[in-house]
């Protein structure tokens, strides 16, 4: 049974109470903590009651590295405005700031979290939130770091307004499904800004990334949503803006790709939609590396790309209808708004550079500028099913709320 | 020489054709300011620009400067100089005046545009560099075909054919080259055939210090770590000096024993 009464108890350095780890001793179920101002040196806190833990005026709880932090147990808990600092490094064991395990009903909200190896891990638990949290990390390699928040076999969690850098992922998600990934914000991060891992019907709409080691990687997994989300800055040798790898159904709506090395890298995936999304100044807008059949890309921009797209394989079986290309160089004699000459997006250089890596040293010559030429004029080495009948002349104004 | 020099100097900057390739340059840098207003673009395509038209105009304006002044060399034969110190001399008249004129007609408008307080300052100044390079280098080669050339139809046939050569053909026997051995490692091969031509080179010093060198891959980063570092920069610069002083040589060596 439930109280009909539930207690409000209060920790400060001056009230009975002084410690979180006394208050959930005392507390029942459907109890309220308030945790006052202060800084509470303690670790390896378990929550197994259903209650909520307020923080006022973000009180400090530091773990002094002594492991995991917080560790949520129970359906139902609340976590609400602390800040987290001195979770615990090791090489064995993935310990967390927060972790909630096999739980349902959580909330996990305004948290700031520093000096983290993981930040809030979720391990098989369904119908939670995790709002507005700050995490800023110090991550530098891969192999030493951990991801700011982790869901594993999770189900219909909401991750909303979430500020995550400079950890190893930003938000990682393995064989969890109906989340929804909402107006969050993910930067410098050394691995990926948001990675997914065999983990169906998600969206991912309206986040930043920026200056990730890759802005987004869905790997092996399907029917997602991404839309209207900016993916800008993912900078260098092996850098991308969007990984797409063995993704089935997935719809890319309205989002920006600004400044990448590679807008998208795709691989292995079938049926996806790419419409009214706008790829600019990328190094590569679109690179297929494969296997990538019956994906429509439509209504698109772009604009001012080295390559628009580049394809290896003399096979197409992807639509490309009434994008809007900066490169397009035909006419428009009958004034309906569509080129009259169909637009070849892959360039013959860019095909030699995936077969001969080494070839990219020639970029810019002269001799390449010709080849190039002479390629669009005549196609030979390119799919020349692949180009776009229906060219746009002017750029489209996408509704962009 | 230096008389010499003197004299092909000013007789140069007199010309038409040293003012038409001045106002080109500057007219080139204003149009590329006022149309792009970002220097660091503006660098880029300008690299485009330089890496074909300063080779081209170095061999042209070399191969014509020599066969025009024909007559006056001749003159200056007959009298006690030594004849070295006379193509030399001509040479760097018509090789300074060229790169002047580069400088000049580029250096003025990025310069009023705001150079100084840009970090592009450094891509530019490399621009200027491997631009001045290049017309040493050219400029040294068409003196090269003219004086081995009696004939200036041959010579002029000759000279645009090394520029068509090193500009593009090149080029073009390197991709194929890369892509028939595409099974080994390459990138020693892919390291010494940028080194063997200096538009190449050239191209391939200022790519890397621009942004898009990230577009060049893993690839890229084997260039970068050659051509980043000062070794991989001071080897750069010593084949492109090797590529201006061995033409010099062979000048030299020709004229002492040609018949005039």
């Amino acid at each position: 049974m439930t109280n009909v009464w539930s207690n409000t108890i209060t920790v400060c350095s001056s009230c009975s109470v002084k410690t979180i780890h006394e208050a959930l001793q005392q507390a029942s179920e459907g109890d309220t903590i308030l945790v006052k101002k202060g800084i509470y040196k303690e670790a390896n806190l378990k929550i197994d009651k259903g209650i909520t833990i307020i923080g006022e005026d973000l009180p400090t709880i530091d773990g002094d590295a002594k492991g995991e932090i917080i560790t949520i147990g129970a359906d139902n808990v609340t976590l609400d405005g602390f800040k987290i600092i001195n979770v615990g490094v090791s090489y064995t064991t993935d310990y967390a700031a927060v972790r909630v395990v096999n739980s349902s009903g959580f909330v996990i909200q305004n948290l700031e979290l520093e000096k983290l190896f993981f930040g809030i891990y979720l391990q098989k638990s369904n119908n939670g939130k995790v709002l507005n949290n700050k995490v800023r990390g110090e991550a530098v390699t891969e192999f030493n770091s951990g991801n700011a928040i982790h869901l594993w076999h999770c189900n219909n969690v909401e991750v909303r307004g979430n500020d995550v850098r400079n950890v190893r992922d930003g938000i990682y998600l393995e064989f969890s499904s109906h989340i929804a990934i909402t107006d969050n914000f993910s930067k410098n991060n050394v691995r990926y800004g948001l990675h997914f891992m065999f983990s169906n019907n998600n969206d991912v709409i309206n986040n930043v990334f920026e200056t990730n080691g890759a802005g987004i990687a869905l790997m092996f997994s399907k029917f997602m949503e991404v839309e209207r989300n900016v993916i800008t800055k993912n900078w260098g040798t092996a850098a991308y803006g969007l990984l797409l790898k063995e993704v089935t159904d997935v719809n890319l709506k309205n989002n920006l790709f600004l400044e990448n090395t590679v807008g998208i890298t795709v691989e292995g995936s079938n049926r996806l939609v790419y419409s009214n999304n706008d790829f600019t100044s990328n190094g590569y807008a679109i690179r297929v590396k494969g296997a990538c059949y019956e994906n429509e890309i439509i209504n698109n921009n772009f604009l001012y790309n080295s390559f628009d797209i580049s394809y290896n394989g003399k096979i197409n079986d992807n639509k490309f209808d009434n994008n809007f290309w900066s490169n397009y160089t035909g006419y428009d004699l009958n004034k309906d708004g569509i080129g009259d000459v169909p637009y070849r997006p892959v360039k013959l250089f860019s095909y030699i550079v995936n077969r001969t890596p080494e070839a990219i040293i020639l970029l810019r010559s002269l001799f390449i500028d010709l080849i190039d030429f002479s390629e669009k004029v005549s196609p030979v080495f390119t799919p020349d099913d692949l180009m776009d009948e229906n060219p746009r002349i002017k750029r489209i104004d996408h509704d962009k709320n | 020489m230096f008389k010499i020099l003197k004299y092909s100097f000013y007789d140069l900057m007199r010309s038409r054709w040293s003012y038409v390739y001045f106002a080109f340059y500057l007219l080139l840098g204003v149009v590329l300011l006022f149309l792009n207003n970002d220097l660091s673009k503006a660098v880029i395509t300008l690299m485009n620009v330089i890496i074909v038209l300063v080779p081209l105009i170095g061999t042209i304006f070399g191969v014509m400067y020599y066969y025009n002044s024909k007559e006056f060399t001749e003159l200056l034969l007959a009298q006690p100089l030594k004849r070295s110190s006379i193509f030399l001399g001509q040479y760097l008249g018509v090789a300074i005046s060229l790169s002047m004129s580069l400088i000049l007609g580029l250096g003025i408008p990025f310069v009023f545009y705001g150079l100084f307080m840009s970090n592009a300052i450094w891509d530019f100044s490399l621009l200027l560099i491997t631009g001045t390079f290049l017309t040493l280098i050219f400029t040294a080669l068409a003196f090269n075909i003219a004086l081995s050339n009696e004939n200036r139809i041959k010579g002029f046939g000759y000279a645009i054919l090394l520029w068509l050569f090193l500009a593009i053909i090149y080029d073009g026997i390197f991709l194929m080259s890369l892509i028939i051995f595409e099974d080994y490692p390459l990138d020693k091969l892919s390291l010494i055939g940028t080194m063997l031509n200096p538009i190449d080179l050239s191209r391939t010093l200022i790519l890397l210090k621009l942004d898009i060198s990230a577009l060049l891959g893993y690839t890229g980063a084997v260039f970068k770590q050659f051509f980043g570092t000062n070794f991989g920069l001071i080897v750069s610069f010593s084949a492109l000096t090797l590529w201006v002083l061995l033409p010099v040589l062979r000048i030299t060596m020709k004229a002492k024993k040609k018949d005039f």
